[in-house]
């Protein structure tokens, strides 16, 4: 454990704790941020009412869509000298949900990204390769710090370059892997081509995540690879990866509850559920400072387990691997994507509104999206190299957009199937769930 | 002199070309000229027939992708490197033929080959100084 005092405190004193930030929280964000300030005025709910962390029912939701409104610096509640770093996310319309942190925050998040690394038996003497994205994205950054945090030595791959990865995980004895659960198996599977046995590396932990996975995945991760693979959860909005992580005992994930408190909501009606209902998963970042998070709506569908206490000591809940999304956005490698992104590409490519299908699948360990668009008149030429050209648009506007390699496929009229005359957009074959 | 060709927008699946074809006959029009040019994902089928506007008709009804574009049906002597010499012309003038294709049947003594270009006009002029027959489109249609 990284830090016992904070992941193992006594539920009573950590429900105390929570109170006394959760206070402090609605505070900053009702004094500093007109946006919550109005919410909570909405709601009839002033900060001195928050007296314990039972009262967090009282505050009201945030969601994406807010970020989106308040773009770029609407939701931050300090001057921006106390700004030192910012991170973005793919928003639903092309604007980006964007984040900032001041040094308190960007220690605490650190704090939790070594907890996550640390929950895998990690420690200073590690080597710990990160091929999550760095950049916007949050995956890379948060896990550097977080190795660094440790005093682990971090190795900033960033992702891609698979062959490179093999070479230095294997010549620089690399005991600690953070990418996403496909990309670990696409490892897997060029590092057998190359004939390198993975199995003979001192690897022992994998903290895997950015998108949804399964136990089968798990299973096959650790029978290609000598490591124990564990389930991390975060997202830009709450800090980056490190909000939640799997111990050894690999039966959930403990959120890190002294920074993000969990709750699960109905997502019709917004009442809180108890543990052991699956939900909405929503999230307060109780020490946030840049960004002071309340009651997030994360659309992640999941429960909080109530199995009892975990024998690794940890008395952060824990909440099961994903079991869905509440929205239709879609995470292929990593990559949020969400289908009204796809259309605002096409749209603003022909000015028309044409018929188009996602189909998501996978393909050997990795994610694939094709994009079927129906060829209209307006669209059709009778020269093969401007229809090529009219695909080789699209594909690099979605490239551009969304940061995806998508199949462009063009179709005829009418054969994308519709369900009461409206087309389904999206066709996911993965089998996740 | 322009020929009005209708290209229709396939998806290379099994059947498509059958079933435009089937819509196509069903109607009573009747093919002069055909070419395919195929993608490993799509296909144009290219179609000069002797009711341009039925034909054109029947094909938007069905729900088809479909459009008329203009060509010329250029004679071509029936001897080797007839055609060599045509393009030859072509290309002294500085034309590009997008496309082209042969005709099904022999209108006279001479072969008949399709051009696409992109400038229509210009490849009239061009073969016509040449001294390059082209079929008025009457002829072609009732070829």
């Amino acid at each position: 454990m990284f830090n016992p005092q904070a992941e193992a405190m006594p539920v009573g004193e950590l429900r105390k704790l929570q109170g006394r930030r959760l206070h402090d929280l609605a505070k900053r964000a009702y004094d500093h941020v007109p946006f919550f300030r109005a919410r909570m005025q909405e709601k009839g709910v002033k900060p001195e009412d928050i007296r314990s962390i039972d009262d967090i029912a009282r505050l009201p939701f945030t969601t994406k869509t807010d970020f989106r409104d308040q773009y770029p610096f609407g939701m931050f509640a300090v001057p921006h000298q106390e700004i030192i770093r910012i991170h973005a996310s793919s928003g639903t319309t092309g604007k980006p949900t964007v984040v900032g942190y001041t040094r308190n925050d960007i220690d605490n998040w650190a704090e939790c990204a070594a907890r996550s690394l640390a929950c895998g038996g990690a420690t200073a003497a590690d080597t710990v390769q990160i091929a999550y994205g760095y950049g916007l994205f949050t995956g890379g950054l948060g896990m550097h710090y977080g190795a660094e945090r440790l005093g682990a030595a971090a190795l900033p791959m960033s992702s891609g370059n698979t062959e490179k990865q093999i070479m230095l995980m294997k010549d620089f004895g690399v005991t600690v892997l953070c990418c996403t659960p496909s990309y670990a198996l696409q490892i897997a599977e060029v590092a057998a081509q190359m004939g390198v046995d993975l199995m003979k590396l001192p690897l022992k932990s994998g903290n895997f995540g950015a998108e949804p996975w399964t136990e089968a995945m798990r299973k096959r991760i650790e029978e290609l690879l000598p490591l124990k693979a564990l389930d991390i959860y975060g997202m830009s909005e709450l800090a980056g990866p490190g909000v939640a992580n799997e111990c050894l005992e690999q039966n959930g994930l403990h959120v890190f509850e002294d920074h993000f408190y969990p709750e699960i909501i109905d997502p019709a009606t917004g009442e809180p559920l108890p543990d052991g209902q699956k939900g909405e998963l929503v999230f307060t970042c109780l020490t946030k400072e840049a960004v002071p998070l309340i009651r997030y709506r994360t659309r992640d569908i999941t429960m909080i387990l109530d199995d009892g206490p975990c024998a690794c000591g940890r008395t952060g809940r824990r909440i099961r691997r994903l079991m869905g999304r509440t929205d239709d956005m879609l995470i292929i490698r990593g990559v949020n994507v969400f289908p009204s992104q796809v259309e605002d590409v096409l749209v603003r490519i022909e000015g028309v509104h044409p018929q188009y299908l996602i189909i998501v699948d996978r393909q050997g360990n990795l994610d694939t999206m094709e994009i079927k668009v129906e060829v209209t008149d307006s669209l059709f030429s009778d020269e093969v190299r401007k229809l090529e050209a009219l695909r080789d648009k699209i594909h690099h506007q979605i490239k551009a957009m969304l940061n995806v390699n998508a199949k462009i496929t063009l179709v005829e009229p009418k054969t994308i199937e519709r369900t009461l005359g409206k087309a389904k957009r999206v066709q996911d074959l993965r089998k996740l769930t | 002199m322009k020929v009005r060709q209708i290209s229709i927008f396939l998806e290379n699946r099994s059947g498509r070309l059958a079933s435009v074809l089937k819509e196509v006959g069903r109607a009573g029009v009747n093919i002069r000229a055909l070419s395919l040019a195929d993608t490993s994902d799509f296909g144009i089928l290219r179609l000069i027939v002797d009711n341009v506007d039925k034909c054109m008709k029947v094909l938007k009804d069905s729900g088809h992708t479909v459009s008329v574009t203009e060509v010329l049906a250029v004679e071509v002597p029936d001897h080797p490197g007839g055609l060599a010499g045509i393009l030859d012309a072509l290309s002294e003038a500085g034309l590009n033929v997008e496309y082209m294709y042969a005709f099904v049947c022999r209108a006279t003594e001479k072969a008949v080959v399709v051009f696409r270009f992109e400038d229509v006009n210009a490849a009239i002029a061009a073969l016509k100084k040449s001294g390059i027959s082209i079929l008025p489109a009457e002829v072609v249609y009732s070829l």
